[in-house]
């Protein structure tokens, strides 16, 4: 079977790639377009380290096929900051020093831009919550503020 | 491996019927973890989203239409399905995350054939018919005879859940899904209750449709726990009696997440729980 040749928008630029059926958006990313940044924890869905928007959606990458990103829109945490300028959130995490090990980071910020923009004042613990997946690893978000 | 995504229902059953092992994808929250793990390893997958029907919520002869890919983030963001059917909009969004919610679809929580679905009690419970495609064409088939046991439905070689219809419902309707698990939020349903039910203007129960989960090998529609209850205000007896029918219709398993003793003892609770939602929510519609 010929591989797939797939044409996507990811962090706004427009990107072709060759993928096999079985590989995940997970591992286009970070295998063939060299995004490192989407971090594999579960591999199930249950961790979110792996979180991208598609499409304006948050989705766990993982659990995406890379053949059914054609045409569609993808973000990373590579297109968070502008340049040289981290997003507000990255800068926040930055200050309170909002991780331990660190490889969920990247997805609950991801999560978290996600989260704001949907409701910009988050008063209710349940809408973090289920955007943070973090159900098998709670470190980080323990010290978030 | 191959992977097509054809736009009509003909062509996926066409597909379907044509290789010896090939699996639907919807939001693939399910069968991408199957995969990874090598429970599975399909020949051919077929993704239904490019599907115009499967991702369609439509208003049909006062009832609604809902496609089988359509997500539960969908259903939740969708401007009138909440307040119809808040128990069955409910039962979607406690699948898995936010991220989950955007990709899981009621038609994989039905196929994927797991009794502790959350979103297939509350389908019962609301008396939903699935819509399936077919080399024979379409069918229709309660949503509670889909499914026959853990991984196995009653969907013949090439046949697909296409949609789902949820009857139209008399004036003072409502329903309610609950479900336990030992933590929070995300994790599989250790039991599900799914409660429908309509009262009239005396705040009588005139119709009503109990469903379990992760009670027995399939969901299950309860008709004594319903019968328990129709005719009555849901007061004190009529709630015992719920209780005690819903009860005795549980066959669980004993496993890590759950004791027999404990489901049943529970089912009982969040059949009446729901119930008294469902009442709740019935008097004001």
């Amino acid at each position: 079977m010929a591989k797939h040749h797939i044409e996507a928008t990811v962090n706004g630029d427009a990107v072709e790639f060759l993928c096999e059926t079985e590989e995940t958006l997970l591992d286009v990313l970070r295998d063939t377009l060299n995004l490192t940044g989407s971090k594999e924890g579960c591999a199930s869905g249950d961790c979110g380290a792996c979180s991208v928007m598609l499409d304006g959606r948050l989705v766990c990458s993982c659990l995406v096929l890379g053949c059914e990103v054609s045409g569609r829109q993808v973000e990373t945490i590579e297109g968070m900051a502008k340049g040289e300028s981290l997003h507000p959130l990255q800068q926040q995490f930055l200050k309170s020093a909002a991780l331990q090990c660190g490889i969920c980071t990247p997805g609950v910020l991801v999560a978290s831009k996600a989260l704001l923009e949907r409701s910009p004042d988050p008063t209710e613990a349940i809408d973090c919550h289920s955007c943070h997946q973090c159900p098998s690893c709670n470190c980080s978000l323990l010290l978030l503020e | 491996m191959r992977y097509e995504a054809p736009e009509s229902l003909e062509g996926a059953v066409a597909l379907l019927a044509s290789a010896k092992d090939a699996r639907v994808l919807a939001g693939g929250t399910d069968l991408l973890v199957q995969m990874r793990a090598d429970v599975l390893d399909p020949e051919l997958i077929v993704d239904i989203k490019k599907i115009p029907e499967t991702r369609a919520v439509t208003e049909e002869k006062g009832g609604w239409r809902i496609g089988a890919a359509v997500t539960g983030a969908e259903l939740k963001e969708h401007p009138r399905l909440k307040k119809v059917w808040p128990g069955v909009v409910e039962a979607a969004n406690l699948i898995g995350s936010t991220q989950v919610q955007g990709r899981a679809t009621m038609g994989g929580n039905l196929c994927n054939g797991s009794p502790a679905a959350d979103s297939v009690p509350a389908l019962i419970a609301a008396g939903a018919v699935a819509t399936l495609a077919g080399p024979k064409g379409k069918r229709d088939l309660p949503v509670e005879d889909v499914m026959l046991g853990p991984r196995k439905l009653a969907l013949e070689k090439g046949e697909i859940v296409a949609s789902f219809f949820l009857p139209p419902q008399p004036a003072r309707s409502s329903d309610a899904y609950l479900r336990f698990i030992p933590r929070t939020e995300m994790d599989i349903a250790v039991v599900g209750a799914g409660v429908s039910l309509t009262v009239d203007g005396a705040g009588i129960v005139t119709a009503a449709r109990v469903s379990l989960g992760a009670v027995a090998a399939r969901v299950l529609l309860v008709a004594e726990a319903a019968q328990a209850i129709v005719g009555s205000r849901l007061d004190a007896a009529a709630q015992e009696r719920l209780e005690a029918a819903a009860r005795a219709a549980c066959r669980p398993i004993d496993d890590k997440r759950g004791t027999v003793e404990f489901r049943i003892q529970v089912a009982g609770v969040l059949a009446r729980r729901a119930a008294l939602i469902a009442l709740d929510r019935a008097r004001s519609n």
